[in-house]
């Protein structure tokens, strides 16, 4: 019997939970284990995680996939992360302790510094240098927000007594026993990171007030970092990266031009550009897609989505128009059009390219002929018309011929919706056979800094298709429907305003 | 205050033991709707009876009173009873297809990627087979999305897991025209009566060249978190990959298969997201 390092295992931080899926050579399935974590939720926009709860649910769930996989630890030739990105934590170099529950993604609490950082230039005052407009989301505020409000850790902090990461950092740091590394993915998510140099800026780090003697070393997300010691003891830990870079690199979208798409309650496109570095002039952010060790680093543009998947749960759970998620499919295809009818969930305003924070939702062109068949309808047009418009974005911005889009996320099992996208966009749409394209790019990228996979053509070999769908509309349809949706978008601008703020007891 | 909450309870007693204790009749024809659900068989009066350990003239009045509102219907040969549609359709015991998809997304595809070979997922539909989910075969060859077609029920593997296991599928039976596709197509009731019986002793189904030439398939049945079968997952392909040397399904195949439906039933009997 062979002992022969034969799996490479996956660990998914996530937002709601952790996992741990192993995978075989051809990129199969072997095990998945999951464990989901508190939502700690101190004040109104404020969401933090417990950073030791997750480490123990990590540890858990490793065990887990290990067992139902009967699998000693030896066999695997390599471990990789990828995690939820932005989500901040210090914690100190000597105990090992988080010095403050991880600040999330979500978490809005650097609203008003954000602001303040921008001063009279806004939110793009360093977007040259990071990719990335000033905002709530990414790690470089949250950090200074540690900094200026936890008493005495700015001083901590100078002294490198106390450690940052992100949770890719956090989980390094724990598996392989005292390691502070971060990935270029994760680095390229905190505002602090220079995308030319791939270094920290120091021009920024000082504005932030932030000291290197805190940050973690950044490497290339495919790279044998160290070596896991407790659970995953003489595993090589090798790749991270942030989940939707992780998805780009599960999908194979190695070449510039290649495009993914991940479509959960929000949605997410990646375009890989390739070693260019583009800057955006319609709203889309610039971010590193990956790097392998030894090579240049690739780039990509990312544009998201506010509301896809929540769109349909909404019409779930606000609505009680259908039972379950996979139901709207149905109640869509009681009718062959929208009816005329239009939504925008433009419900905490508009994303890329827009970036209209005062619009609302809106539900347009209602007669007396609309039925619940029609909304339904109108529902799943809107993720394929904002889709198309994040993917027109991408267009103006590159030049690049992007030839298919490549999706997965759990919105990929409505076929009506895979088949609106198509016909929106008109480019097929092709659905990968192993969903779990976040895991398996954490694990590729894993196996290829160990040489259990040589190179990226073994990688693209793995992947196949699982359905494709055809564009199947003529273009005078497909640019009726555009024109309804822009007006039907324009309709949702401009409606909150001093009505709006909070009245005066 | 007191007082009147004393004199409420005391008229919701008075009105519960006002019900003269549980109702015979209807006792015992929720034990003939739960033996009738307890096999895909349909049964006769006198197996009900004997079941039950009721005479037969009150087994045949109940069942009669069933069929009046649809909870049982009578099949046109040998006159055994089966649940009615109506039945069916009471409660959640309708699965919606797109459920269904969506609930057997992963393990639709670690079957092609374990197989090697397309995999289809279907359910009854007006007496054929309609595909509600396909993942193409993984070698990237071209291939075309099925979602939406209809395979003959006699004549593939799926419509023959179907028929074995749904609970309406046995009364399609009489009303089904069983067309000649290849020289092997089963066409007549007998042969395919038998061939269902052997899928329900099994607990899966194959077809051997008998919808296309050259071609082979494989199929299990999905259950739901009661047992009802609520679709069946198969996969087919060329006759060579599929059978072996003496032409018979593959048997690894075979619990490849059988893996993926029972690892699809698990998930239906979780809660819904």
């Amino acid at each position: 019997m062979t002992t022969e390092p034969a799996f490479v295992a996956a660990i998914d931080q996530g937002t709601t939970s952790s996992r741990c899926i192993v995978f075989d050579r051809r990129g199969g399935i072997v095990s998945v284990a999951q464990r989901e974590h508190r939502q700690i939720f101190p004040r109104p926009g404020w969401v933090e995680h417990d950073a030791e709860e997750i480490w123990a649910n990590v540890v858990q769930v490793v065990e887990e996939a290990l067992d139902l996989a009967d699998l000693p630890r030896t066999r695997l030739a390599a471990v990789g992360i990828t995690n939820q990105r932005e989500t901040t934590l210090v914690w100190d170099r000597a105990t090992g302790r988080p010095v403050h529950n991880a600040i999330t993604w979500q978490d809005t609490r650097t609203d008003e510094l954000v602001r303040e950082l921008g001063g009279a230039v806004g939110q793009d005052r360093f977007r040259e240098r990071c990719g990335l407009p000033l905002a709530t989301y990414f790690s470089g505020p949250k950090l200074r927000w540690l900094l200026r409000t936890v008493p005495g850790l700015a001083e901590r902090a100078d002294r490198g007594e106390v450690l940052f990461g992100t949770m890719d950092s956090w989980l390094i740091w724990k598996l392989t026993g005292g390691l502070h590394i971060t990935d270029v993915t994760n680095a390229s998510r905190t505002m602090l990171m220079n995308l030319a140099t791939l270094d920290w800026d120091d021009a920024i780090l000082a504005e932030f007030g932030v000291p290197r003697a805190a940050l973690p070393e950044i490497r290339p997300s495919s790279a044998v970092y160290g070596t896991a010691t407790g659970v995953l003891d003489g595993v090589p830990v090798a790749a991270a990266l942030g989940d939707q870079h992780a998805a780009l690199f599960g999908q194979t979208a190695f070449s510039p031009g290649d495009i993914k798409s991940t479509y959960g309650t929000g949605s997410f496109l990646l375009l890989n550009t390739g070693e260019s570095i583009v800057q955006s002039g319609h709203g889309l952010l610039t971010t590193v897609g990956y790097q392998i060790a030894g090579q240049r680093a690739v780039y990509a543009l990312e544009g998201s989505i506010a509301v896809t998947g929540s769109l349909v749960q909404w019409f779930r759970d606000k609505l009680g128009l259908i039972n379950s998620a996979a139901e709207i499919e149905t109640l869509a295809r009681t009718v062959a059009d929208n009816g005329g009818c239009y939504i925008v969930p433009a419900f905490s305003g508009l994303f890329a390219p827009y970036w209209r924070s005062e619009a609302r939702g809106v539900i347009t062109g209602l007669t007396g002929y609309v039925d619940k068949g029609h909304l339904a309808r109108a529902a799943l047009e809107a993720t394929a018309w904002q889709t198309r418009e994040v993917m027109d974005a991408m267009r103006a911005d590159t030049a690049l011929d992007v030839g298919a889009l490549r999706v997965d996320g759990g919105m990929t099992a409505n076929n009506l919706l895979m088949q609106l996208l198509a016909d929106t966009l008109d480019v097929p749409v092709t659905r990968p056979t192993v969903a779990e394209t976040t895991c398996l790019g954490a694990a590729y990228a894993a196996g290829l800094a160990v040489g259990y996979w040589p190179d990226l053509d073994a990688l693209r070999a793995n992947w196949h298709k699982a359905a494709e769908w055809a564009p199947a509309i003529d273009p005078a349809t497909r640019a009726r429907g555009h024109r309804k949706w822009r007006k039907a978008v324009e309709r949702s601008f401009d409606w909150t305003d001093e009505d709006d703020l909070p009245q005066p007891a | 205050m007191t007082e009147s909450s004393t004199t409420m309870s005391n008229n919701v007693h008075a009105r519960v033991s006002a019900v003269p204790g549980r109702i015979q009749s209807v006792e015992r024809a929720a034990a003939i709707l739960r033996l009738l659900a307890s096999g895909a068989r349909q049964l006769g009066v006198v197996e009900l009876a004997n079941a039950l350990q009721l005479p037969k003239g009150t087994v045949h009045g109940i069942l009669q009173t069933l069929q009046h509102v649809g909870f049982v219907e009578q099949s046109r040969s040998g006159g055994k009873y089966r649940l009615g549609a109506a039945l069916l359709h009471l409660g959640n015991s309708y699965l919606d297809v797109n459920e269904l998809r969506t609930r057997a997304l992963n393990w639709a595809d670690s079957l092609a990627s374990r197989s090697r070979e397309s995999v289809r997922i279907g359910s009854l539909h007006e007496g054929q087979v309609l595909v509600v989910h396909h993942v193409f075969r993984p070698d990237d060859s071209l291939q075309v999305l099925e979602v939406g077609a209809l395979l003959p029920a006699h004549a593939s593997a799926l419509g023959k897991v179907l028929l074995a296991f749904d609970l309406q599928g046995e009364s399609l039976l009489d009303e089904l025209a069983l067309k000649r596709f290849t020289a092997r197509t089963l066409t007549t009731r007998r042969a395919l009566t038998d061939d269902l019986e052997r899928v329900r002793k099994l607990g899966w189904g194959a077809e051997v060249e008998e919808m296309i030439d050259g071609e082979a398939a494989v199929a299990a049945p999905i259950h739901d978190d009661r047992g009802i079968a609520v679709g069946a997952i198969g996969v087919s392909g060329a006759i060579e990959r599929v059978c072996d040397e003496n032409g018979k399904p593959r048997l690894d195949l075979v619990s490849t298969v059988r893996d993926a439906a029972r690892s699809i039933s698990r998930n239906l009997g979780a809660r819904k997201w």
